[in-house]
């Protein structure tokens, strides 16, 4: 079978999973809605427009993040039960592309949630975007796919460490910073129209080849760790 | 072991005079330090960033040597599990003064800045990123706290090749996003050039605090490889204490 077929099954059956249990998608559009709304309690985003339109950028990439990495840890625990990761090290198929399937996987788990959240930030936090709100079509999956794939690798990596759900986002955060940066100011780049967010898409590109091209070196090295 | 004790008893003989010239050069270094002419805006305030200085710049020398030690780790793993411990150990401390120069470097600048600009701290395109590079090798230590006893060095030589690929972006992105909002009020500093006359105070610490660094480096190391025998000891003597049971 090809590399691509390998990538294909990994993700068919992580989608298989997730649309018989909802476990994950659930999970996450519940949180990002209560950080929305806690987040409404500590400024009144209605009676200031113009600072809404400057934080909301960040307050959602925050809330994705947060979301993402509830449900990054969940994803690896599926595959650690009745020892189907040894399984996966035994089998003949190249560990990476278990390891780019999840990660599409998850991908495809948070895109959704975002195309949820999105319009329910322009509703509660009533907000009207001065820039070209088509960029976010590109930022978006742009950004979600850097978390999203660092999250995925670091998961993986403290799967067998102690306390790990305490472990992701220490680790996870420093080495996300550039990229949260870059997606908090293209979003209010396009929010606020007041800057142009070429610059920041091309670091999140930039980002994105570099530690994509890292993590599937590198993986084979996590899963056969000990 | 005879061997082990003569060389463990003559390196720690060169330990005790690498220490004791790091002394004297720190020494005239300090020397230098105070008697560097009062600096003009500033006064006798400035005399930290004689200290600020070389652990500033040092702390980005560190992790390409926690780096360097990894990436081997990495290679030697499957090949020369020896050679592998000890460039794990070398990574462990390399890191571990990274933290301490960083952490050091921080305070010295904000004790400095306190007094030169009226704050604590300022999100400058410098400070972040320094505490950026800070708050990676802190999260590459508890890593290595809370991973499981086999693999700790493996995931944290992975996270360590991940961090040292993030500092040049972190730096890149930073500038931009400080130069493309308007930067907050920074004068002062010796970004503008020092005078000829403080050269010796800023040289004899930057090679002072150098060889501190290395010196501490290798006391780590040693103190790291010495757990290695002792628990690759242990293991040994559990292995024989089973056999016997049989």
């Amino acid at each position: 079978m090809s590399y691509a077929g390998h990538v294909w099954m990994h993700l068919r059956k992580d989608l298989r999973l997730e649309w018989r249990s909802k476990d994950s998608i659930n999970g996450m559009l519940f949180f990002s809605l209560l950080v929305v709304v806690v987040f409404a309690m500590a400024f009144d985003p209605t009676a200031y427009p113009t600072i809404a339109r400057q934080i909301s950028g960040g307050l959602m990439c925050v809330a994705v993040l947060f979301a993402a990495m509830t449900a990054l840890n969940q994803s690896w625990a599926r595959e650690t039960l009745n020892g189907v990761l040894d399984a996966h090290r035994l089998a003949a198929a190249p560990p990476s592309a278990l390891f780019v399937g999840k990660a599409l996987a998850n991908f495809l788990f948070v895109s959704a949630v975002e195309v949820v959240l999105a319009p329910v930030f322009a509703v509660f936090y009533n907000l009207h975007p001065l820039g070209e709100t088509r960029l976010l079509l590109v930022i978006l999956p742009l950004g979600t796919w850097a978390l999203v794939v660092n999250g995925t690798f670091f998961a993986a990596l403290s799967l067998r460490t102690r306390n790990r759900e305490t472990l992701l986002p220490l680790i996870l955060l420093p080495i996300s910073i550039p990229v949260l940066l870059a997606m908090i100011q293209a979003t209010t780049a396009v929010l606020t129209g007041e800057f142009e967010p070429t610059a920041w898409l091309k670091l999140l590109l930039a980002y994105d080849v570099v530690f994509t091209v890292a993590s599937v070196l590198l993986f084979d090295t996590i899963l056969n760790a000990d | 072991m005879v061997n082990d004790t003569r060389n463990a008893k003559s390196s720690s003989v060169w330990g005790l005079l690498w220490l004791g010239l790091t002394l004297a050069v720190l020494a005239v270094g300090f020397y230098h330090a105070m008697t560097a002419p009062t600096e003009a805006t500033m006064g006798n305030l400035y005399r930290v960033f004689f200290y600020h200085f070389p652990h500033a710049i040092l702390s980005f020398v560190f992790p390409y040597l926690n780096l360097g030690a990894s990436l081997l780790y990495l290679w030697w793993r499957g090949r020369s599990p020896s050679r592998a411990l000890a460039a794990d150990a070398f990574a462990v401390a390399s890191a571990e003064v990274t933290v301490l120069y960083a952490s050091i470097g921080l305070a010295t600048g904000m004790l400095w800045a306190r007094p030169a600009w009226g704050i604590w701290w300022t999100w400058d395109a410098r400070l972040t990123t320094f505490l950026l590079l800070w708050l990676l090798y802190v999260s590459y230590l508890l890593l290595r706290s809370f991973s499981a006893a086999g693999q700790t060095a493996v995931v944290s030589a992975v996270l360590a090749v991940f961090a040292a690929i993030d500092v040049p972006i972190c730096y890149m992105s930073i500038r931009w996003w400080r130069t493309q909002h308007p930067a907050p009020v920074f004068g002062g500093g010796a970004d503008s050039g020092i005078d000829p006359s403080m050269y010796p105070a800023v040289w004899w610490n930057l090679i002072g605090w150098t060889m501190w660094g290395a010196f501490v480096l290798g006391l780590r190391y040693a103190i790291e490889r010495r757990r290695q025998r002792q628990s690759a000891a242990d293991s040994l003597a559990y292995l024989g204490d089973a056999q016997e049971a049989r």
